[in-house]
């Protein structure tokens, strides 16, 4: 860098202050969940649980709001990829039911990754064409979007009862993923500690991907000002395409992680999910990564606190959150700059 | 060329000669002839039903018509006439239900019962749909759909888990009170041929009310109120600059709307005597008033009736007619699934998306051939 | 209308354009001419700044033909009219305020890092930039965020700059620092057509004038002219132009 550039990095600068606040509440919430749950073997069972359903509410969030942040679609039908991505699984699973039994941890995890492979492609093609088909056409006005993504989520969910079936079907977990680490008094179930990881390592990928790349430059400034994008000669439309069409991978990949965590198959399942998803993204703003992934473990944690504490309670408490969060800060946790 | 905020007055030349019919129908006909003829052949089979298609399964199909046209009216007035998209909808059509359902079951069969029920249920509905209303409506409108999920969800579990209060997931089942019960026989020779009971007598009931209430909404939608709504649709910013408190104005529609669910609400559990989530919570009920108003027409409040017409008949009748497509067809790998009638909603879905692509306007639009804003 | 030696970088030929019910422009003509700044003035509601967007390919002309270097970019999409060599700095600036300054400026380099020099004098021109270089550039005042708008637009060579209101709502210091950059920018040779309300600045900086009044273009010439005649400021622009903002 030139004398003059050099110079702009050692003069005194206002530091640039990262919002520490939302990130805070995640220990916060944990911590405060100890003397409540009492047990520290059930608080650390729980804050695993917890941390687990997050990362996968994640996966299959953080797609949708990347749509939704980058092109001003609402897509009503994303639960879709996340039945698709379930629903993979048999595909890789019927002749491959081997690696499955087999006791040994090689052949579990890769089949998992077969499982997330097969999955992803599976969405991501999928998505291209959903893309293209059902949501092109109504870009610009939100109402067909919502009303048309709702009718590819009901075309698709009837389409996977005639392909596969309306009865629930069940899906084991790998032989070595079953049961749990146990460390003293406390149980860590091996599935939930291998979602997390999954989760992270995702999470890390995106943030790498959005904030080192020259894609991930034109992704953040994209969400701000897509017009202002194109006037300096990016074809961003190539752009959102690819970018819907990761979404609908990642959503996939939740689907993977997520029939295997409720171990059935279900055509309604993505459905099902969506309102948490919707929650989640709402709750971390739209068109944040950061904020649905704090959103995400926010919400699985208290799901799980809760239904520890006050099971009664527990299948409202993620709209108390949703309440909560929006009324200190009603554009979400981390609200993206727009235009 | 400067455009005005409101949409033109619709037909003001009729205002002259304004009959019985156009004040009937609030200046707003169906403005096409054939429009016109099916839903004088519907309303007719409608008021006929009993007489022209004895037996239980044929009124109860008539009835549930009724019901859903009043559902999806109130629907119509909120997505087609407001533009709001909300999914909480079902749960105003679940407390008129539980609203009827609950009194008659405490405080016995009697039309206080009913009142009381009523009365109760409106209340309670004006008082929810004015808190989303003023607390979501601020909201950019993609947060007020997905909240409007996620709080009809937390009905419905709810409604399942308040067992003591609602039944649960059983419902609840009650007596009628003595007028409307089969038994009941206010005419002792048969007119028509018919045997009339309290169960025709209830049918009756659940038309003459669907035809007031939706008159009634009719009216509303040509009102000036109903004018600045559908500018607020248009142009939301600039009827707020122009001095329309928006916020105000789509409450109001949102509590009307719920208001009238309610009513539809009420009506279905009167008929079936019994009321639980899967009647009238569920979310596939939501889905159905989707396909109904938007395969109908939106905007237009003529396509709730063309709608829940056809809605209600295919899934009743045209199941039987898959069912027998799908034996034609077995052997032949995937296709007999597809057209198995437990998959009459794919189809349905395809309709209804080709609705919004192709036929923006619905049937109603597309019969009119210039739908209305 | 002038002609001058060589052809004019830019033409608009008969240009319309509708924004849904409305028609704003209706039936542009007039020339930039390569190598000199030419204001385009009007008042508020003029048209002024749905030229540029129009030009950009932001709006889509109904009618007439855009030429630009001979080709005719009317029907083009906006990235490729943008490829083809034109910078533009809207009125909202279009600043990026979640990326640092230095990612809007790396981001606006399409065609790879920029180069050495050229970053050199552009923060030469706006030594502010150099201290929020590694900042987020919403936490820039407005001032300091149109010149980084100006900074982006020419971080690679472009053939045509199109400004939109560049001293709105700044200091009078800031005002005088973005007529010296602009000033600079003319000695360096780059052809620039510039939206402006203030009218002091406008004269200070054109060459060429066109005046925007309804969707149409109602006077072009030398700026020497329009200073030079009193009584044509008056008409054209209800004040004269030794009036400031």
């Amino acid at each position: 860098m030139s004398d003059a550039a050099a110079e702009a990095t050692s003069a005194a600068l206002p530091r640039a202050r990262t919002d520490w606040l939302p990130l805070a509440l995640v220990p916060v919430l944990a911590l405060a969940a100890l003397p409540l749950v009492g047990d520290l073997s059930a608080w650390v069972t729980l804050t695993l649980a917890g941390l687990a359903m997050g990362m996968m509410i994640f996966l299959m969030a953080s797609g949708l709001t990347l749509v939704f942040g980058l092109m001003d679609i609402i897509n009503f039908g994303h639960g879709v990829f996340i039945s698709l991505g379930a629903y993979a699984t048999l595909i890789v699973l019927g002749p491959l039911a081997g690696w499955a039994s087999a006791d040994s941890v090689t052949l579990n995890l890769a089949l998992l990754l077969l499982c997330i492979a097969v999955a992803m492609g599976l969405t991501a093609v999928v998505g291209a064409v959903f893309e293209r088909v059902i949501v092109r056409p109504v870009y610009g006005s939100h109402l067909k979007q919502i009303l048309v993504t709702m009718g590819g989520l009901i075309v698709a969910e009837q389409a996977i009862h005639a392909i596969w079936g309306a009865s629930p079907i069940p899906i084991p977990l790998p032989e070595t993923l079953r049961g749990a680490f146990v460390v003293g008094d406390v149980v860590m179930e091996r599935y939930r500690v291998v979602a997390v990881g999954i989760g992270l390592f995702v999470f890390a990928a995106m943030q790498l991907l959005l904030n080192r790349t020259r894609i991930g430059l034109l992704i953040r400034a994209g969400v701000e000002n897509p017009e202002m994008v194109e006037a300096l000669g990016y074809r961003i439309r190539r752009l959102f395409v690819s970018v819907f069409v990761a979404g609908s991978a990642l959503a996939g990949l939740g689907g993977v992680m997520w029939a295997f965590y409720r171990q059935t198959l279900t055509a309604g399942m993505g459905m099902d999910v969506m309102v948490l998803v919707f929650i989640v993204i709402i709750v971390g703003g739209l068109g944040s990564v950061g904020g649905c992934f704090v959103g995400s473990i926010l919400v699985a944690l208290v799901a799980n606190y809760v239904g520890f504490l006050a099971p009664k309670l527990a299948l409202v408490s993620n709209i108390l959150v949703m309440a909560l969060v929006l009324i200190w800060r009603p554009q979400g946790l981390f609200p993206v700059a727009r235009r | 060329m400067r455009s005005t905020l409101l949409p033109p007055a619709g037909h003001d030349e009729t205002r002259q000669r304004r009959g019985p019919v156009a004040w009937l129908l609030s200046s707003d006909p169906p403005r096409s002839w054939i429009l016109s003829l099916v839903l004088l052949g519907i309303v007719a089979c409608l008021v006929a039903a009993p007489f022209l298609f004895p037996g239980s399964q044929p009124l109860g199909t008539a009835a549930k018509i009724c019901v859903f046209i009043l559902l999806v009216a109130s629907y119509d007035l909120l997505l087609g006439y407001t533009g709001i998209v909300s999914f909480a909808h079902t749960m105003f059509f679940g407390i008129g239900g539980y609203g009827i359902a609950i009194a008659l079951e405490r405080f016995g069969p009697s039309w206080e019962s009913v009142a009381i029920g009523m009365v109760a249920a409106l209340a309670l509905s004006a008082l929810l749909a004015a808190a989303i209303g003023l607390l979501s409506l601020r909201v950019r409108a993609i947060f007020f759909s997905m909240i409007t999920l996620a709080v009809a969800s937390a009905a419905a579990v709810l409604a399942s888990q308040m067992s003591s209060v609602t039944g649960g997931e059983d419902g609840l089942s009650f007596q009628l009170p003595a007028e409307l019960r089969p038994a009941f026989r206010p005419l002792a020779e048969p007119l028509f041929g018919i045997t009339v009971n309290g169960r025709i007598l209830a049918y009756y009931l659940i038309v003459a009310v669907t035809a007031v209430v939706f008159l009634l909404l009719l009216r509303i939608v040509n009102s000036p109120f109903g004018r600045v709504l559908q500018a607020i649709r248009e142009n939301e910013f600039r009827a707020e600059a122009l001095g329309y408190r928006v916020v105000a104005y789509r409450t109001v529609a949102s509590v009307i709307s719920a208001l009238a669910a309610t009513i539809a609400g009420g009506l279905m559990a009167l008929w079936l005597r019994y009321n639980g989530p899967d009647t009238t919570l569920s979310f596939s009920i939501m889905i159905d008033i989707l396909l109904m108003v938007v395969i109908g027409g939106m905007g237009t409040l003529y396509g709730a009736i063309l709608g829940a017409t056809l809605f209600v008949l295919a899934q009743s009748y045209l199941q039987v007619l898959m069912g027998a497509a799908s034996e034609a067809l077995a052997g032949i790998p995937l296709l007999p699934e597809l057209v198995h009638p437990d998959r009459w909603l794919l189809w349905l879905g395809i309709l209804f998306i080709l609705s919004v692509y192709a036929f923006p306007g619905g049937i109603v639009g597309h019969l009119r051939k210039d739908p209305r804003p | 209308m002038a002609e001058g030696p060589a052809d004019p970088l830019l033409r608009l030929e008969g240009v319309q354009t509708h924004i849904g019910p409305y028609h704003i422009l209706h039936g542009i003509y007039f020339e930039v001419p390569a190598g000199e700044l030419t204001m385009l003035l009007g008042r508020n509601g003029a048209g002024k700044t749905t030229t540029l967007r129009t030009i950009m390919g932001l709006w889509r002309a109904s009618a007439g033909s855009i030429l630009f270097d001979g080709r005719d970019i009317a029907a083009l999409p906006t990235p490729d009219i943008a490829r083809s060599g034109i910078a533009y700095v809207p009125e909202s600036m279009g600043i990026f305020t979640d990326l640092t300054v230095r990612e809007n400026i790396v981001l606006a380099a399409r065609s790879g890092p920029v180069d050495k020099a050229r970053l050199e004098w552009i923060l030469g021109l706006f030594p502010a930039l150099k201290r929020f270089w590694n900042l987020p550039a919403g936490h820039l005042s407005g001032g300091q965020k149109q010149m980084l708008a100006i900074a982006r637009a020419i971080a690679e060579p472009r053939q045509l700059l199109l400004v939109d209101e560049p001293t709105k709502g700044l200091a009078p210091v800031m005002v005088r620092s973005m007529i010296e950059a602009f000033r600079a920018l003319k000695a360096a040779g780059e052809t620039i057509l510039l939206v402006e309300q203030n009218f002091h600045a406008a004269s200070q900086l054109g060459d060429n004038v066109i005046v925007m009044d309804d969707g149409l273009v109602v006077h072009s010439g030398a700026m020497s002219e329009l200073v030079a005649d009193k009584a044509l400021q008056q008409r054209l622009l209800g004040l004269s132009l030794d009036a400031h903002q």
